[in-house]
Formats: structure tokens, C-alpha cells, sequence
């Protein structure tokens, strides 16, 4: 991304904005949130999202708003080149009114000065507690009376595993990633692996290090920090580094043939994954239906309960819309109705961000695939145990290309992850200055 | 000949791969042998996605057709007659033009996408056909190829025939010099036509509406979404099959042309 001197202001204001050093003297946040009123006349918004079947949500709210239309637009998903669309079209102008981003790019937006503050429409910050807590400091960034982005779907994490696999051979199902350790080794033992780590998806890694209570940036009043190497991240590091040293845990790419193989044959035993997960293994490993089970992550602390989260978005306001009142209300009716979060879950399996979301009827159902399980209920628990302190940092893309670089390197046997992390420490610090985002030493 | 072989085979496999992709079913395409067939299931992916969210992706594939073969005709048509000029009119400037148009084959169209659309924005014109379609009639390698072709094969004294009989520039230029010109005109649509239909980057910027996608964006939007709906990743394997078809056709109908067409120049 180019750097120009406005941008480099712009993004200097918004991070005193962020930072809560602004003493509100009339920024652009400012003034766009103070405008949050209703529109005359009848309001046409724009909404940019990649949810395949979208459109079936956005008609049930078209046919109850005649007033208030809202025009469905698409693209691939936001890292493959819908957020540069975004950017490109706020330089241009003409960016939707709605947009769907994901939390970790979120940061990224805020920084540009891509998001319109809703926090000023009542019915926004009214709305807050029907929220999962860390799902809503995810879209305020821990703000007071702020909200960029009204939370739409979630990716609690918790452990599925080959049910009939471990009973089998006698090995019990691990509580604590110390017992995940010791099973990995009776795992082997038989020929398998107990999980697999997957050199590709960093954002699992980083649900790992959210579960273990660290975080990867954050602010110290006026500036960024940035720890990727911070003690419990790298003590995840060691973790992961071991198990692959000992030859404990497979590394296949992830979402690949070779990865649905490993499941579908029963070479790999567990996932701790995402609640998305569930269809991702339905689908990936078809011959072995019925034959998984949902359980807890593993824990650090013995008779802890936590749990990390991989994904999910926001439905933000881009700055420019004309019409933030009503983009407001059709975010929050999208995130937050029944009807809309039942269909959303049929269509996209998206796992709702609210509280009553979670106990919906669609999602209180044993799924066939996992043995008639509730498998939902878990994620229910999971969800309400992901701690809120997690902060996504502005530049995210190169971070993560930093951090999947070295650990392609380190699953090959060339260098560990701990390594990968103090690289990619370095190199997040430097991009940011390179963009003139101020970073504590 | 060894060598041909092998660097044949390198080239086909990924067809024959992809081929036999399609013709499985979801579950099978891990489990079974990559490179050959489970069951046949060929005619019913296909129905399959075609029919996937109301035919969305038959209208791609008409809006690939429109834009690479509308924009071919026309980028054709103007790269024939600007080269025409070039080769067989005199003026002033003439070649400082084509070296400016020769300056043009140097830019990638990719580097070009971003000014576009900032440039579409201004007059509110992005997320449009137009967006897609006005870009794709710009080829300065046709009118390259046009003036080598024309240089080489209109002969001047036909042309002075022509206008002794009575006939117009132009009447000239499409009942004498186009016919002549034909197996490079053929060269310059083909190129022209696989180059807009392979063009993923400058449809990818301007467009945000899926009824204007052309079938390689909307099979790259689908492919982005496999992870939320498994069942994607078949069907783009088998759109792609069956985006490549008209790529097939295109140069078999058309090869015997563009083969004479592509020597043109080389020998005088």
C-alpha cells in the first residue's frame, strides 16, 4: 500500500482516536458519528459481503423494509482481494455503505480511517450486551461508547476427535494439552497422529496463543506494542515445536487432498479447531461419519476452562456512507434477529456472535455426522470462555505472510517457531514504521 | 523426441487431471486415484452447476463470451484499420505513434488496473459491463501485428488500382485490404479473445455485482468460499472444465488461420 502524508495523518489522528487520547476536538469519527439520524425518504444502502448465500438473508429484511433496500454485492473473500477493493474504492470514494470484515482486519480499516464510528446511534450501543463480550471488544477495540462494526459470526474452538478411535485403543480423551502430549505419544505408538499442525493456518496458531491468555498487539496509550514473542505465545511455540520434534503431530498444508486424506483414512485422530470445523471435516472426511465426537479444548491449567477462537467477521460502516443510521439498523437486525442468524447459519453455517444466537432451536439439534452429538452446546460453553483481551494489530497480511513463512521453514526441519515469531516480530515492526504507525519500543 | 514427450505429458497431465476430476463425486475426489476415474458422475456435476444458485454460472459464462468475444471483434477492427493506417498512409508523426503504440505492448494490463478504475470512478462508471468491456478493446500488439501484416501483404498498387476505379478509403480498406489482411486479423482476435477471457485482475477491481462476473472471477470468488460451503471445490473444478471449452473451440475453428497469420513478417 502506498503511503501518502495524508494517509500517514490520517492514520496517526485515528490511532490517538484509538488510543482514547483524543480529547474529541472534531476529528472525522466525530463529526460522522455525531450525524447518526434518520435519512429522508426512501434509502438504497450497499452492502459488500462474501457470504455465499447472502442474498437470501438480505431479501427476508428487503420484503419487511420497503423503505429501507438494501443491494447485495460480491467478491472472493476479504484477504483474496475484496479488503483491497476497499481500500481502493475509499481512496476512489465509493466504497458500499456495508462491508463484511473479518475482526483481525478490522484494526487495518480502523487505521486507514476506512470505518464510520456507529457508536453514536443509540440503538448501536443499546444493542451492546446482546453481544458476546470479547466479540463486541472486538468491533470497539475496547473504546468507550464506540462501535466500527456490529459482530456477526464467532469461531469458538474445542477439540474434535476420532471418538471411536481412542476408545478403542484405549487411550482417554486429553483434558489438559499436558495430557494431549503424553496421548500423542500412545497415538503413535499405533501407527496415527493425534492432530495435525498445519503450517498454513496462522490463525490457528493464534487462536492457540489467544486460548493461553496472551496476545499478540496492543496499545500502551500512544502507540502500538507489538509481542509476538511474549511468554505465552512462545511457550505455544515450544509447545507445537516439540511435538513436531518428537514426530508426534503430522504437518500437512491445511485444506488440502492430502489433509482431507489424513482424516478420512483415520491417520490423523483430533482437531482442535473452529466451530466452522464441524462442516470441514463432514465434507473432507465423508468415510468417517458418525465416528467423531466434540469435546473442551485442552486446558494449560488443569480445571481451567478457556478457550481460544479461529475467524470470524463484522458487518462494518464504511466512512462516506450517507446513510449511517439505516446501514446501523440493518446491521445490528442482521446480527442480531432469529430470523436472520437462523438463516445465515442455514446457508453459510456461520456460528451467531450474540448470546441468544447461541441457543437458537437450529443450533440445539444432534448433528448426524458427529454420532447425534449436541455438538453446538460445546461451542455455546467454548464461546462464552474466549477471553476478551485478544487485539488483532493494523498489519496483519504481512504478519501473517511473516510468521507462515517461517513455519513452512520450520516444519521442514529449518529453524522452530519460536524462531519463525521473533522474525515476524521484527518484520511486523518494521512494516509498520514503514507506514508511519507509531510502535512502542 | 524424448524430451517432446515428456514436456507433452507435463502440459497434459493437469488437463487430464482436471478432466478427470469433474467426473467424480465430492466424496471420492480425495480418496480415489487422482489421475483416474471412480465413478462417472459427469453429466450430473455438471447439471449440478449449472443449476447452482439459479444458473449464476451460465450467465458467467455468456458474460466471458460478450466481453472476450465482443471485445476481440472490436479490438480486431480497430487494431486492423489503425495498423492499415500506419503501414500504408504517410504523415507526419507517423512513426513516433507507433512507437508509442510499440511502448504500449511493454505495460502490463495488470499495472494498468488500478489507474482505470480510479479513472471509471470519477465518472461513476465502475461495477459496470462497461467497466470491463471499453478496457478490453485496447490492443497496441494487434496494431503492431496489423501494420507488419499489412506492410507485407497489401501491396500498393492495389490499393492505387482501387482508387482509380472510384472507391472510397475506406470502401477500399474493407472490400480489398481486410481480405488480404484476414490471417492476421484472425491472429489479433484470437489473442485478443484468449487475453480478455483469462483477464482475472481488472474484472476483479472494477466489479462487485455477480451477474456482471465473468466466469474466471466467479470461479475465483467461489473457490474463496470453499472453506464455508465444501461442496464449491467440485464445482469449480468442473466450471473450470467447462470454462476452458470455448478457449478449445475458439482455436481449432480458427487455426489454420492464425498459423499462416503468426509467420507473418518473419520471411519477405
Amino acid at each position: 500500500m502506498r503511503i501518502t502524508k495524508s494517509v500517514t495523518a490520517v492514520a496517526l489522528v485515528s490511532l490517538l482516536a484509538l488510543t482514547g487520547c483524543s480529547t474529541g476536538s472534531g476529528g472525522s469519527d466525530d463529526a460522522a458519528a455525531a450525524e447518526c439520524k434518520p435519512s429522508d425518504g426512501d434509502v438504497t444502502l450497499s452492502f459488500t459481503s462474501w457470504v455465499p448465500g447472502i442474498e437470501d438473508v438480505v431479501s427476508i429484511w428487503n420484503k419487511e423494509n420497503p423503505k429501507i433496500q438494501v443491494k447485495v454485492q460480491t467478491g472472493p473473500n476479504g484477504n483474496s482481494g475484496t479488503y483491497q477493493n476497499f481500500f481502493n474504492q475509499l481512496k476512489a470514494g465509493n466504497a458500499p455503505d456495508l462491508g463484511q470484515i473479518e475482526y483481525d482486519a478490522l484494526p487495518n480499516f480502523r487505521v486507514q480511517d476506512g470505518l464510520m464510528n456507529i457508536g453514536a446511534c443509540e440503538e448501536v450501543l443499546a444493542a451492546k450486551d446482546e453481544f458476546v463480550d470479547w466479540t463486541w471488544s472486538q468491533v470497539s477495540f475496547d473504546e468507550q461508547d464506540a462501535a466500527y462494526g456490529i459482530p456477526q459470526d464467532s469461531g469458538p474452538m474445542a477439540l474434535f476427535y476420532r471418538s471411536d478411535l481412542f476408545e478403542q485403543n484405549g487411550i482417554a480423551v486429553p483434558t489438559t494439552w499436558a495430557e494431549f502430549a503424553d496421548a500423542a505419544e500412545k497415538v503413535r505408538a499405533t501407527g496415527s497422529y493425534i492432530t495435525n499442525f498445519s503450517q498454513n493456518d496462522i490463525n490457528q496458531f493464534a487462536g492457540f496463543v489467544w486460548q493461553a491468555g496472551g496476545t499478540w498487539f496492543g496499545d500502551d496509550g500512544d502507540a502500538w506494542t507489538v509481542d509476538l514473542t511474549g511468554e505465552k505465545s512462545t511457550m505455544v511455540a515450544d509447545y507445537w515445536q516439540d511435538l513436531i520434534d518428537r514426530d508426534l503431530v503430522s504437518t500437512y498444508p491445511g485444506w488440502t487432498t492430502e489433509w482431507d486424506n489424513a482424516y478420512n483414512t483415520g491417520n490423523v485422530w483430533s482437531w482442535n479447531s473452529a466451530v466452522w470445523g464441524a462442516n470441514s471435516i463432514s465434507t473432507g472426511a465423508p468415510d468417517t461419519a458418525g465416528k467423531w465426537s466434540v469435546a473442551s479444548s485442552p486446558q494449560w491449567k488443569n480445571g481451567d476452562a478457556v478457550s481460544g477462537n479461529w475467524g470470524g467477521s463484522a458487518t462494518a460502516v464504511f466512512t462516506g456512507s450517507k446513510h449511517p443510521y439505516e446501514a446501523a439498523k440493518f446491521a445490528l437486525w442482521l446480527n442480531s434477529s432469529d430470523e436472520a442468524l437462523t438463516k445465515l447459519n442455514e446457508v453459510a453455517n456461520l456460528y451467531p456472535a450474540t448470546t441468544a444466537g447461541l441457543k437458537l432451536p437450529i443450533l440445539s439439534e444432534g448433528v448426524e455426522f458427529y454420532g447425534n452429538q449436541k455438538i453446538y452446546d460445546i461451542f455455546a460453553t467454548a464461546s462464552s470462555e474466549v477471553p476478551s483481551g485478544f487485539t488483532w494489530g493494523p498489519t496483519m497480511t504481512q504478519t501473517y505472510n511473516s510468521v507462515s513463512d517461517g513455519f513452512k521453514a520450520a516444519v521442514s526441519g529449518k529453524g522452530t517457531l519460536g524462531e519463525s515469531l521473533k522474525t515476524a516480530q521484527d518484520d511486523t515492526i518494521k512494516s509498520m514504521e514503514s507506514q508511519s504507525i507509531p510502535v512502542a519500543k | 523426441m524424448v524430451i517432446m514427450a515428456v514436456f507433452t505429458l507435463y502440459f497434459l497431465i493437469p488437463i487430464w487431471w482436471l478432466f478427470v476430476a469433474a467426473t467424480k463425486d465430492r466424496s471420492q475426489l480425495t480418496g480415489t486415484n487422482p489421475l483416474w476415474f471412480a465413478d462417472i458422475n459427469l453429466v450430473q456435476n455438471i447439471t449440478e452447476v449449472v443449476s447452482y444458485r439459479d444458473g449464476v454460472f451460465l450467465r458467467w459464462v455468456v458474460n466471458s463470451l460478450a466481453y472476450a468475444g465482443g471485445g476481440a471483434l472490436i479490438a480486431t477492427m480497430l487494431a486492423g484499420m489503425c495498423g492499415y493506417a500506419l503501414a500504408k498512409y504517410d504523415f507526419r508523426g507517423r512513426d513516433l505513434l507507433f512507437n508509442v503504440f510499440l511502448g504500449g505492448v511493454l505495460v502490463p494490463a495488470t499495472a494498468l488496473a488500478l489507474p482505470l478504475f480510479l479513472m471509471f470512478s470519477q465518472i461513476n462508471a465502475t461495477n459496470t459491463f462497461w467497466s470491463v468491456f471499453l478496457p478490453s478493446i485496447v490492443s497496441p500488439f494487434g496494431v503492431y501485428l496489423a501494420r507488419i501484416y499489412a506492410g507485407a501483404s497489401v501491396p500498393d498498387e492495389l490499393i492505387e488500382a482501387s482508387r482509380l476505379d472510384g472507391a472510397s478509403e475506406l470502401r477500399t480498406f474493407f472490400t480489398v485490404s481486410v481480405k488480404l489482411m484476414f490471417p492476421a486479423l484472425v491472429t489479433v482476435f484470437l489473442f485478443q479473445f484468449v487475453a480478455i477471457w483469462n483477464n482475472f485482475f481488472l474484472p476483479l477491481i472494477m466489479l462487485r455485482d455477480e451477474r456482471n462476473f465473468p466466469v474466471t472471477l466467479g470461479l475465483y470468488t467461489w473457490n474463496s468460499q470453499v472453506n464455508q460451503i465444501p461442496e464449491l471445490r467440485s464445482y469449480v473444478l468442473v466450471g473450470a472444465l467447462l470454462s476452458i471449452i470455448p478457449l478449445i473451440v475458439a482455436f481449432l475453428l480458427l487455426q489454420r488461420f492464425w498459423r499462416s497469420g503468426l509467420g507473418a513478417g518473419s520471411v519477405k
